[in-house]
């Protein structure tokens, strides 16, 4: 039994190694080939450590020709104020869907579940030219705009907001709060395991998304850290993929270093936006 | 006490106060739910009647116009077959694979941490960057993997993304990276749900193999998991979009046009935004399609109430 | 014999040591009971005995077999779970049908679609359907066979984990609180049940529980266990009339035991707070404990003061403190006998035959009691 036990638990270290180590393989790539000089990446070896270490050269050319903290800093002023925008809206209207009763309750809900059949991308066009004609393209406005109401947000802290008990409410009511401090005092204190998850969810995916921001924004003034890679990788970098690689990695890094520091909140955030 | 405090035979009226507090609280999300969703959505609707180009005074009604130019249309119909095979390829392997990786990870104590992480780290990555870092990994001449294959004795190795033959294949193989860490959590979430005893009930009942306890246990009722991660894999690979615009463009040839590529590229590049709102309402409603059969599905079997 | 036997079986978790050499035997259609409180470890022996925990040393033999090292599906044995851990996608007599299934069809028999048509499938499928629908006709499930457990009561679903047990003649079951999950009325009515079913399949029964009515109503021996050690196994009557253990006395009976600091003299004679008893032991000191049905008041004896008294309907419960006792005393009286006002003096009397006495260890000691002698 005991040698059955370790045969197996060597298969699934095996395995689960294998299938690892093709999952890393674009990143140990990527880093490798980032310190490595151009001429040395077009001899197409495969040893990963470089032969001449030109590191400082990529890195410093990256840090030389593109505004990366610029990008990184816009990036963090769309997300953060996605967010904000998200929660001012959703946690006090998924409140009112959990906990109060008022005339068309039910019309409010049934849009909201109406809205999240609605991918984001079909609302693009008639926004895109409500945005031109107000003449706001190229700003943070046009960023954050359309992602600040969130229908899964509102879902979310709804379904999170029915499983606290009434009592906590009506105990709210009675110390003399109004109904907006028993949202921001009593509720979302207590909704913190939600309001993380969605938190983790929101900003992976507007992080990451490169739909909206290549409609609205054109040139590196407001460009996010998806369109600074996209812009170096066409214009500065072109083939040299030793200089570009090095931009992956300063780009990649931010969320990745936060991802392995919170690794259990991340994967929990993402499980439990992902189930309800 | 509570009870006292709000009695229940107010139920169907609602006290005036909390009526207004409902209200207040609702309006600031439904003006932004109007303005920034419901309104733009219906707007896209009316385009994809029309004919309207950005800058045009008024909208022209053509009726379904843009609908019979997209039966005709041999871009259209390519985007449409090469994203069915997209999406074909990349929700079972992604599924099957994400599945293959919880189910190991969850079957032993040592590296559970470490290999959930790195299965999931793609998630977290910013998708341009790692599409560039691909696009190297697969590069013809200097790519690690052709290098790699040559030194296996592979003479010429494909041309992966700048091959109309592969760059279909390509792009998945990265989608199926991209996902499978995604359900590969959903599937762990969905595994911890089970009641261990139900595993020991099996034993004792007399399901000797890891086979038969996963048949008789773990599959039926990881069923709603399942059935969820697979609706969200197909939603999530319809809307592939990043690494086409970062990497191919839609080519070589046209082979990696996909819907919402296409989608971007008549109303954003060639600004028929008449005919890029009507493709959206097709890709909207093999949207609302997909989770219609999701409804369906749940509704006739795995529900265990 | 055939039966469960379990031999000097130690597990650790860590640094615990849960079980400590733990051994029972349970004899072919006896029925065990092994109570104890939570965490005591009799969970972990029972899952031992399953076959679905492991142990760090010890044996196991059922029906005469050495089973330490085998798989829980080789150890001929049925478990009732806590939980009752039905599958839920399967109905009620899907459910039962499993450990025949399991056991009567080869893996490509169980093959949805393709099993069909395997030459054999059917007349053993025949049979297997034969045979739920016996267990289920004697657990009264009939028509309730072809639901699945999320609409079934708590009480049905315990009939159907119950069928699922029964339904193979296997040498031992194995029950690990079945009852807990039940409403107090249903709890009682299905006692007599799992009894009844215990008497008509005969196989080797153990029992886990941590109530004692049921310990006490159910089995031929109850096994006392406390933190990782079998303390005494005897029959009901014994284990609440004869106790070995000091720990045995106070976890078995409700109200609990009386106990009082007491010592015996030189002489042996036994003193509680300076007053001399009617009985005699070894010198030193011990722990004097009485029954609440076996203490009466009267003119003379134990001096104490009347706390509270509790009417319960069939008797009337009076707490009375003694000087030497932490706790107050409790009395079970008639409900006809005269009360005490709270404060007012009372005199405790017994019969020493009825006293129990335990050593500083916690081992019952021998007593002597002094008829003649009027003492006081």
């Amino acid at each position: 039994m005991a040698e059955r036990r370790i045969a197996f638990e060597a298969a699934r270290l095996g395995l689960l190694g294998f299938f690892g180590l093709v999952v890393l393989a674009p990143y140990i790539w990527m880093v490798a080939a980032s310190m490595k000089p151009l001429d040395e990446l077009f001899r197409a070896s495969l040893s990963l450590w470089p032969e001449r270490f030109h590191a400082i050269e990529n890195y410093g050319r990256v840090f030389a020709e593109v505004p990366v903290f610029h990008y990184l800093w816009n990036g963090l002023v769309v997300c953060g104020g996605i967010l904000v925008f998200q929660l001012m809206f959703a946690v006090p209207a998924g409140y009112a869907l959990a906990k109060l009763r008022f005339p068309g309750r039910e019309w409010v809900f049934g849009a909201v579940m109406l809205g999240l059949l609605v991918p984001p991308h079909v609302p693009a066009l008639p926004l895109y030219i409500a945005f031109s004609k107000a003449g706001i393209l190229n700003t943070y406005a046009a960023l954050i705009l359309p992602a600040t109401i969130s229908v899964f947000a509102i879902f979310l802290f709804r379904q999170f907001f029915r499983a606290l008990p009434d009592e906590l409410v009506h105990a709210a009511r009675l110390d003399g709060m109004s109904e907006a401090g028993i949202v921001w005092r009593v509720v979302l204190p207590n909704a913190w395991p939600a309001a993380t998850a969605f938190a983790i969810f929101s900003v992976v995916a507007h992080w990451n998304d490169l739909f909206w921001p290549l409609i609205v924004i054109e040139g590196p003034a407001r460009a996010t850290p998806a369109l600074g890679v996209l812009y170096f990788r066409s214009d500065e970098a072109g083939d040299d993929f030793a200089v570009l690689m090095a931009a992956a990695v300063i780009m990649t890094l931010p969320l990745v270093l936060a991802f392995l520091f919170a690794q259990r909140r991340f994967v929990e955030g993402i499980a439990t936006t992902g189930l309800k | 006490m509570s009870d006292a405090a709000l009695p229940r035979a107010a139920t169907s009226r609602a006290p005036v106060g909390e009526a207004l507090a409902g209200l207040m609280l609702t309006l600031p999300a439904g003006i932004a739910y109007l303005v920034l969703l419901l309104l733009p959505t219906l707007a896209a609707v009316t385009l994809a009647f029309t004919d309207y180009e950005l800058g045009m005074p008024a909208l022209n009604w053509i009726g379904l116009d843009n609908f019979r130019e997209m039966l005709s249309d041999r871009g259209f119909a390519i985007a449409l077959r090469n994203t069915v095979i997209y999406v074909g390829t990349v929700t079972p392997l992604s599924i099957g694979l994400g599945l293959g990786a919880a189910l190991l990870i969850e079957a032993g104590t040592r590296g559970r941490a470490f290999f959930r992480a790195v299965f999931f780290l793609p998630v977290v990555s910013l998708t341009v960057a790692m599409a560039a870092a691909w696009q190297y990994l697969l590069h013809p001449t200097i790519g690690p993997l052709n290098a790699l294959l040559r030194q296996v004795g592979v003479t010429d190795p494909p041309f992966w993304l700048s091959s109309s033959d592969t760059v279909l294949l390509s792009l998945a193989a990265i989608g199926v990276w991209e996902s499978l860490g995604y359900n590969m959590v959903l599937f762990l979430a969905g595994l911890s749900a089970i009641p261990r005893e139900l595993y020991a009930a099996a034993e004792v009942d007399g399901a000797r193999s890891a086979f038969d306890r996963f048949r008789l246990v773990t599959w039926p009722l990881l069923g709603p998991t399942t059935l969820f991660v697979v609706t969200i894999t197909l939603i999530r690979s319809v809307r592939v979009f990043d690494t086409v615009a970062v990497l191919t463009q839609g080519g070589p040839n046209k082979a990696s046009e996909v819907l919402l590529y296409t989608m971007y590229r008549e109303g954003f590049t060639y600004l028929r935004l008449g005919y890029s709102a009507a493709i959206t309402l097709v890709f909207l409603a093999i949207v609302l399609a997909l989770v219609w059969l999701q409804t369906k599905a749940m509704d006739r079997k795995i529900h265990y109430g | 014999m055939a039966g469960i036997a379990i031999d000097g079986v130690v597990r650790r978790f860590g640094q615990v040591t849960a079980l400590k050499g733990v051994s029972l035997d349970v004899a072919a259609g006896e029925f065990v009971a092994l109570v104890g409180p939570s965490g005591c470890g009799k969970t972990t022996l029972m899952r031992i005995v399953a076959g679905i925990e492991t142990l760090d040393s010890g044996a196991i033999h059922i029906g005469g077999r050495e089973v330490t090292r085998r798989r829980p599906a080789e150890r001929d044995v049925a478990m009732v779970f806590q939980s009752y851990a039905l599958y839920p996608h399967l109905t009620a007599r899907q459910n039962i049908a499993v450990p025949l299934a399991m056991r009567r069809l080869s893996g490509w028999q169980r093959m949805p679609l393709l099993g069909r048509f395997l030459p054999g499938t059917r007349q053993r499928q025949r049979a297997i359907a034969e045979d739920v629908e016996r267990a289920g006709t004697a657990l009264g499930l009939g028509a309730l066979l072809d639901r699945r457990p999320g609409q079934l009561s708590g009480g049905q679903r315990q009939r159907v984990a119950l069928a699922r047990a029964i339904v193979r003649q296997p040498a031992a079951f194995l029950m690990d609180e079945p009852l807990s999950n039940l409403d107090a009325a249903l709890r009682v009515h299905t006692r007599r049940e799992i009894v009844d079913i215990h008497r008509r399949a005969g196989a080797a029964t153990l029992y886990v529980t941590h109530d004692q009515a049921e310990a006490l109503t159910m089995a031929n021996r109850v096994a006392v266990m406390q933190a990782g050690e079998i303390l005494q196994v005897a029959s009901p009557e014994a284990i609440y009339a004869d106790p070995q253990d000091l720990r045995v006395a106070t976890f078995i009976g409700s109200p609990r035991i009386n106990t009082l600091p007491a010592e015996a003299d030189a002489a042996g004679i036994v003193q509680v707070a300076g007053q001399q008893q009617r009985l005699r032991a070894r010198p030193g000191p011990l722990t004097l404990a009485l029954r609440p049905e076996d203490l009466s008041l009267a003119s003379g004896g134990l001096p104490a003061v009347a706390e509270a008294v509790e009417f319960l309907g069939e008797s009337v419960l009076l707490h009375a403190r003694h000087e030497a006792s932490a706790e107050p005393l409790v009395l079970r009286l008639p409900p006809e006998a005269a009360r005490p006002r709270p404060g007012e003096a009372v005199h405790l009397a017994y019969h020493p035959a009825r006293a129990l006495l335990f050593g500083a260890d916690g081992r019952r000691l021998a007593a002597t009691p002094m008829e003649a002698l009027a003492l006081v």
